[in-house]
């Protein structure tokens, strides 16, 4: 079984230095912290007096709320630091406002920040262990890994599969915490997307490029659409929303190019009608609710595997 | 199945062997449905690891003597524990599994060895987040002393008297290959099993 082996780490900043029994550990013991909250009483005492932070420099609302639930389920206290509230508006370093933070002795630090690599800055200053809950067009680790417990879970396992991800290539830190998961638990993967915001380098990654979704989804076991950040769209990397839709929606009829049984994922939040359509997004191959209470089950398990390797370090 | 340390056999002092074992499960077995004035309501719950195919031989025995199919559940214990700050490494936490309510029913709770009654206790804890029993009861295997705090069991298959450094070894059937029990010397030479598998608490 791979959750014995074992977890040492006191931060999880991304999934590229992970190995695959590292990743084994943390979807096994995701798995069995999904029951806690299927139970009338949705709370264990594991995390009683740990402090977790919530830092938040970018606005999120379900990945917030999934770690400050799972936090509670855990019997954490936790304490949310948002951009607006933060001295950082008022003109503090992030180092600064990071310092102060330790002084508080809290346990973990959850992250999100527009910069990629400000997790890894935190973590070498700070003995709180940090959870990178996404920087930059970097690595947004709980999300991959809430993406693979929910393919394992359909599929069984990880091995062997095609998978294609498509959308907003360029701006997805999804996407690569993604392909970084997925091969290294050999998986097959496509991106695909406008030309326009496909970065270069994707394949160096370890990811077959496409340019049409059919190709994309073409045999494809699981298909991951990504959400078009319209409030990108002032840098026309695409002629208009109805072109993008006829181009790479996932429809009912384009989804006969996919596997029988592929399922679809999306990392929300959905624009209906833009990358996808509702009759996919609520048809009976979606499990992108699914994604949502996994989310939980994964934070749950990292939170509690980061605080006993820290307690193993000191 | 665990590893049996070399050289060391004559040190060890079998307790129960595969026959005794059998013989003590179905005698535990039958008390638990006389005190219970039948199979009504009752329900096994083993702890992980070694309660659990000691909840399943209970059922197994109750089949066979009422005919009486017993729900059984699975509990991990490691969200609960009491040492949790000050363990070297968190244990790899397991499911789960229970088949119902707990709500009315009557629990018996399946641990191989009880030692500490640490491992009860995080137990307890945790069945009250799962309902409210109408009652609880513990049995287990071997009752092996040196508590550390006030647990007592109701259904004991044997008593025996151990030193806190001695490590009891429980192997069923269905999870190990064979039956039996056995009290292993801690002299360092001894590897013993896997650290924790069979000791109960």
């Amino acid at each position: 079984m791979t959750a014995d082996a074992q977890w040492s780490r006191k931060d999880l900043l991304g999934i590229a230095d992970l190995s695959a029994g590292e990743i084994g550990a943390i979807l096994d013991t995701a798995e069995s912290f999904r029951e806690v909250s299927a139970r009338p009483i949705k709370k264990v005492p594991t995390l009683r007096g740990k402090t977790v932070v919530n830092l938040f420099f970018e606005p999120s609302t379900r990945t917030r709320s999934s770690f400050e639930i799972a936090q509670k389920r855990l019997s954490a206290d936790n304490i949310n630091f948002s951009i607006s509230d933060s001295a950082l508006s008022k003109g503090e370093s992030l180092v600064d406002t990071a310092l102060n933070l330790q002084a508080m002795q809290p346990d973990l630090i959850v992250i999100r920040h527009a910069h990629a690599g400000a997790p890894q800055m935190l973590a070498r200053r700070l003995q709180a262990g940090v959870i990178n809950a996404g920087d930059g067009a970097h690595e947004h680790p709980t999300q991959a890994l809430l993406d693979a417990l929910t393919i394992r879970q359909h599929k069984g396992t990880l091995a062997g599969l095609k998978v294609a991800i498509v959308g907003d290539i360029e701006h997805s830190r999804v996407v690569r915490s993604n392909i970084h998961l997925l091969t290294r638990m050999g998986s097959e993967v496509t991106v695909a997307g406008p030309r326009t915001m496909m970065p270069v380098g994707m394949d160096k990654l370890g990811a077959r490029v496409a340019y049409d979704l059919e190709e994309a989804i073409a045999g494809a076991d699981v298909i991951m659409m990504l959400r078009i950040q319209l409030e990108r769209q002032t840098r026309m990397l695409f002629p208009s929303i109805r072109e993008y839709f006829l181009l790479f929606g996932l429809t009912l009829a384009r989804l006969a190019a996919a596997r029988e049984d592929a399922i679809i994922l999306h990392p929300g939040p959905m624009n209906r009608g833009v990358e996808i359509a509702s009759e996919v997004a609520d048809g009976e191959r979606s499990v992108i609710l699914e994604q949502v209470a996994n989310g939980v089950a994964v934070r749950m398990a990292v939170m509690y595997l980061l605080s006993g390797a820290q307690r193993g370090a000191a | 199945m665990p590893p049996v340390a070399e050289g060391t056999v004559a040190d060890r002092r079998t307790i129960l062997d595969a026959e005794q074992m059998q013989r003590v499960v179905r005698r535990m077995a039958g008390e638990i449905v006389d005190r219970n004035g039948g199979v009504e309501d009752l329900m096994f719950i083993g702890i992980r690891t070694r309660g659990v195919p000691l909840a399943e031989s209970l059922a197994r025995e109750i089949r066979e003597m009422e005919g009486a199919d017993i729900p059984r559940g699975v509990l991990d214990i490691n969200l609960y524990r009491d040492d949790l700050s000050t363990v070297a490494r968190y244990p790899v936490v397991k499911e789960t599994r229970l088949p119902g309510t707990l709500d009315d029913r009557i629990v018996v709770l399946c641990d191989d060895v009880l030692f500490t009654g640490r491992t009860i206790r995080a137990a307890l804890d945790a069945l009250v987040d799962y309902g409210r029993p109408r009652s609880v009861r513990l049995a287990v295997l071997i009752d092996r002393g040196l508590r550390e705090l006030p647990i007592q069991p109701d259904i004991v298959g044997r008593t025996v008297e151990t030193a806190r450094d001695e490590l009891v070894e429980v192997r069923f059937a269905q999870t190990d290959g064979e039956d039996g029990v056995e009290v292993i010397p801690h002299d360092g030479s001894a590897a013993g099993p896997a650290a924790g598998a069979a000791e109960g608490d």
